[in-house]
Order: C-alpha cells, then sequence, then structure tokens
C-alpha cells in the first residue's frame, strides 16, 4: 500500500527504478560486443606477472550474458504484474491484506467456507452431544493444544497454579455450560493474603487446621487454634463452615485431595499469608463462540468418559 | 571501449569507492527511504500509547536477554498465523519502537499479540522455569530476573522523546519513581502484557 505523504515519493521510486533498470541494460548491452580472441593474436591487458604472465581481454560468456538479460526481463513483468512501480496496482490488483479480494482475505474466505459450516453444526448441538462426537473431540483437542496447553498442560492435567482439567473437580463447577462460560469471560480468583491478620503463627495454625481438613499429618494443637482462627478471619464466608468451598465463587473445596498450589505445610502457609490470584484469560473475543463450544465440549469429555 | 572504463575504475580507488557507494545505495533509496514519508508507517493506529516507565524498563531487559533471537513479533497476514495469534500486524503498531522487536526467526512462537493472553503470575513462573508450567518448553529459565530493577528510565525516556516518542516532562519526572521497588521480572511481565493490545484482539 502506497499512501505516501506527496505524490513525489511515487515518483521518486519510479524514476529510481527506471533509471537502475536501464542502467543494467546499458552495462550488459555495451559489454556484449567484442570477439572472442585466439590464442597468440589476443589483445592483452597491461598487466603482466611474474615476468610473463598476461592476462586475456576476452568478452564474457555469452550464455552468463543471457541470464543477466533474464533477470531483467524478469523484473520488467514483475512490475507490471505485481504492484511496486510506484504506486501502481499490477495487473491483478494483487494486494497481501489489504481488501477483499487481498490474498489474506480470499485465503479467509476459503477457510470459512470450508470450516464455518462444521463449526456451525456442532454450535447448534448441545454441549453434551458434541462432547461425545469422536470428531468434535478430535477438533477440540486441536485447538486445546493450540491455545490452551501453555497453562492446562498439553495432557490437560495442570501445573501448580494452573488446574488439572481431567480430574472432575472444579473450582467453578463442572457443568458443561459453567465449563463454556469460564472460557468465554475467564476468571478471576481472589484469596486474599492473611499474613497480616494472624501472623506468622497464625498461618501455621491454620495451615496445620486446613491440612487436617483432608486427613493430612498434622499438630492437633495447632489445627484446633487454626479452627477457631478460620472462622475469626473469615475463612468460612468463602470455604464454608466445613471447608467444602463455594463453586459460585470459586472458593476451593478445602477437605478434598486436590490441591491447586500445593500441600505441603509451607506451601499453604504462603497461601493463606500472601494469599492467591489465579487468573483464567477471556477467550470470547479472541475464539469467538464456535471455537470456544468445542472447546467446552471437549474439557468436558475430559472428566466424562 | 568498455574494457578501458573498466580499467579507468579498478585503477582509481577513490572512484572506486564513489561509485560502489552509488551502486549499493539504490536499493535503499528505492525501499527504504520513502517509508519515512509514508503515512501507514509513520502514524501510530489508533489508540496506541508509548510505553510506560515499567513496560519501557522491561522492553530494555527484553532486549539484554536477547528475547528476539527466538521469538519474533510480526504477525504475517496469513490464516495459519492469525488463527493462533491474532489479527496480523500493521505498520502503525511500531512507531514508538525504537528499534522495533520484530525479529527473524522463530524458535519460540511470536510475541506480539502475547499481551493479556496468559495471565501475570503464568509468565513468572514461566520465564522464571518454563518447565514448570510447559514441560516441553526448550526456553531457556531466566532465574536472575527476580532482582531489583537497575536503570535510569528517566534518561531513556528522555533519548527516546528526541527521536520522536510523545513523553511529557511529567512522565519523565516520576518515570524513575515509577519503577521504584520494582523487579526485572515485574517489567518484563508488563512490557509483555502490553504487547499488541492497541489493536483490538479480533479476527
Amino acid at each position: 500500500m502506497a499512501d505516501f505523504v506527496s505524490g513525489f515519493w511515487n515518483m521518486w521510486v519510479m524514476v529510481l527504478v527506471a533509471l537502475s533498470l536501464l542502467f543494467c541494460v546499458f552495462v550488459l548491452a555495451s559489454n556484449m560486443k567484442g570477439e572472442k580472441n585466439e590464442a597468440g593474436e589476443a589483445e592483452l591487458h597491461g598487466h603482466v606477472w611474474d615476468e610473463t604472465l598476461c592476462e586475456y581481454n576476452n568478452p564474457l560468456p555469452r550464455w552468463w550474458m543471457y541470464l543477466f538479460w533474464i533477470t531483467i526481463f524478469f523484473a520488467v513483468a514483475y512490475m507490471i504484474v505485481f504492484p511496486g512501480f510506484g504506486n501502481t496496482k499490477g495487473l491483478f490488483g494483487w494486494s497481501s491484506a489489504h481488501g477483499e479480494h487481498s490474498q489474506y482475505a480470499r485465503e479467509m474466505k476459503a477457510a470459512e467456507e470450508k470450516y464455518g459450516p462444521i463449526f456451525a453444526k456442532y454450535q447448534s448441538q448441545d454441549l453434551m452431544a458434541v462432547a461425545a462426537d469422536p470428531e468434535a473431540k478430535a477438533m477440540g483437542q486441536r485447538m486445546f493444544l493450540t491455545y490452551c496447553a501453555q497453562c492446562h498442560g498439553s495432557d490437560a492435567k495442570g501445573a501448580k497454579g494452573f488446574p488439572n482439567l481431567t480430574d472432575n473437580d472444579w473450582l467453578y463447577g463442572g457443568a458443561p455450560d459453567t465449563i463454556k462460560a469460564s472460557i468465554l469471560d475467564g476468571r478471576q480468583g481472589m484469596m486474599p493474603p492473611f499474613g497480616p491478620a494472624v501472623g506468622a503463627e497464625g498461618a501455621k495454625d491454620l495451615a496445620n487446621y486446613v491440612r487436617s481438613l483432608s486427613g493430612l499429618t498434622h499438630d492437633s494443637a495447632r489445627a484446633q487454634k487454626g479452627s477457631e482462627l478460620f472462622v475469626q478471619n473469615g475463612c468460612v464466608g468463602c470455604h464454608g463452615m466445613d471447608g467444602t468451598g463455594n463453586q459460585a465463587i470459586g472458593a476451593p473445596n478445602l477437605t478434598d485431595k486436590t490441591w491447586l498450589y500445593g500441600s505441603s505445610e509451607a506451601t499453604v502457609i504462603e497461601t493463606v499469608s500472601n494469599g492467591r490470584q489465579g487468573k483464567m484469560p477471556a477467550w470470547k473475543d479472541f475464539l469467538g463462540d464456535a471455537k470456544v463450544h468445542l472447546l467446552a465440549a471437549y474439557v468436558y469429555s475430559l472428566s466424562n468418559k | 571501449m568498455a574494457q578501458s572504463k573498466h580499467e579507468f575504475i579498478e585503477k582509481r580507488v577513490g572512484w572506486m569507492i564513489v561509485l560502489t557507494l552509488l551502486t549499493v545505495s539504490v536499493g535503499g533509496l528505492v525501499e527504504i527511504v520513502p517509508l519515512f514519508f509514508q503515512k501507514s508507517t509513520t502514524t501510530p493506529v489508533e489508540g496506541l500509547k508509548p510505553y510506560d516507565a515499567l513496560q519501557l524498563a522491561g522492553r530494555d531487559v527484553y532486549v539484554r536477554e536477547g528475547c528476539y533471537n527466538c521469538h519474533s513479533q510480526m504477525i504475517r497476514p496469513f490464516r495459519a498465523e492469525t488463527e493462533r495469534y491474532g489479527h496480523y500486524s500493521v505498520a502503525g503498531e511500531f512507531v514508538y519502537d525504537h528499534p522495533f522487536q520484530w525479529g527473524s526467526k522463530r524458535t519460540g512462537p511470536d510475541l506480539h499479540r502475547v499481551g493479556g493472553r496468559y495471565s501475570d503470575e503464568w509468565h513468572r513462573v514461566h520465564l522464571l522455569n518454563p518447565r514448570d508450567v510447559v514441560p516441553e518448553s526448550n526456553m531457556p529459565a531466566f532465574p536472575w530476573l527476580d532482582r531489583p530493577l537497575d536503570t535510569d528510565i528517566g534518561a531513556r525516556m528522555q533519548a527516546l522523546r528526541k527521536v520522536g516518542v510523545p513523553y511529557s516532562d511529567e512522565q519523565i519526572t516520576a518515570a524513575n519513581d515509577a519503577i521504584n521497588g520494582k523487579s526485572e521480572l515485574d517489567a518484563v511481565v508488563a512490557y509483555l502484557q502490553g504487547l499488541g493490545t492497541a489493536l483490538k484482539r479480533v479476527q
């Protein structure tokens, strides 16, 4: 696309291109003359090396010169067919990405015609039905590997701080529509830091209590103190009186064996003291509903085989 | 005749230098110089803001660590790229980049639209040890990034203003305070999270 501040630059390009091509023609043409010299009657360059060594002044090989001519013809033909000579559009109005007939637009259109109906077919189906369709699952997996594997892993088993999607344990709920909502709009976890409120000892007490909830080894005296802190500091507000959490706000169940950040005492102390802000980005704008539909079905199928 | 001209050039090094420079400069004069006078390469896209102090510091770390050796910042207008990364890059997104980080090799993925794609926390874990989140990754770990920034970012902003980045006096005076207490990791994450977000990420 040529959108110069003035037309001068179009002329600048045209003149320089034309002049340099003409110069090449001149150099080539002026070197096409001259007959090949036979040994003995040859015209010699003036140099003499090592007493007797001279150099014939022969013309350049013809086949080699013709290759240069071909490049010049190619350049002229290219300038006619494609844009490049100033602001000329080229014979076929080719463009990489500008306008509806650009190469990019045509590529996207062809893909839409080919894949659009497949996406539309699944989009109109219920998520449970899509999750049961092997072709849809294969498509979902391909997209998962492109867009989701960076955090959730290529096996969807997650990493520290990034949920395992195969264990049927859900922070925000595992119903198909809930999974789709999580992908579309993202999620923002908000475990506040309790370090300032409970101090180092309090955090350790709380950690022991939380570990006791899921039957891990703990100091029962500390767990007893922790259970009081759990109520006093409002942990129950999100995690519930019994610590089983609340999927409506993404508060994890503390009584099960699933630990997003790890279950060691040190890790739980870190979680309690500094809080956690797990974040799932929203994919609505980037992927659109049709792709998210297939992804949600794929993720659902991982826990519901 | 032609031979004598040839000899003339070969025997006079001054002429040789001048004529060689003339010849090799044609390509640049035709392909580079006009771009300085083209609106799409010199006008920022709507919504493009100069990097703030922290992002700019992060960008310096990005350059220092040689991230551009493996990561491009240039999404080409092909479906295979826009499906994966987002809208193809346009020239107006790079007018405040001096120098731009387009890169020319992708050992890792393109990063031009990585902004907002992952959480800050993901970037922190991933930069310190990529294998913690992507077991298959062959990206080197950058564990030393978790240290305080040591840079006079105000001076760098002043230099950038000289080449046309519209920083205000207030921004420059406040710059060093703005990055006070931040780590290099914070800066790189801030830089990455801002990348490519000026153009709406739609297909």
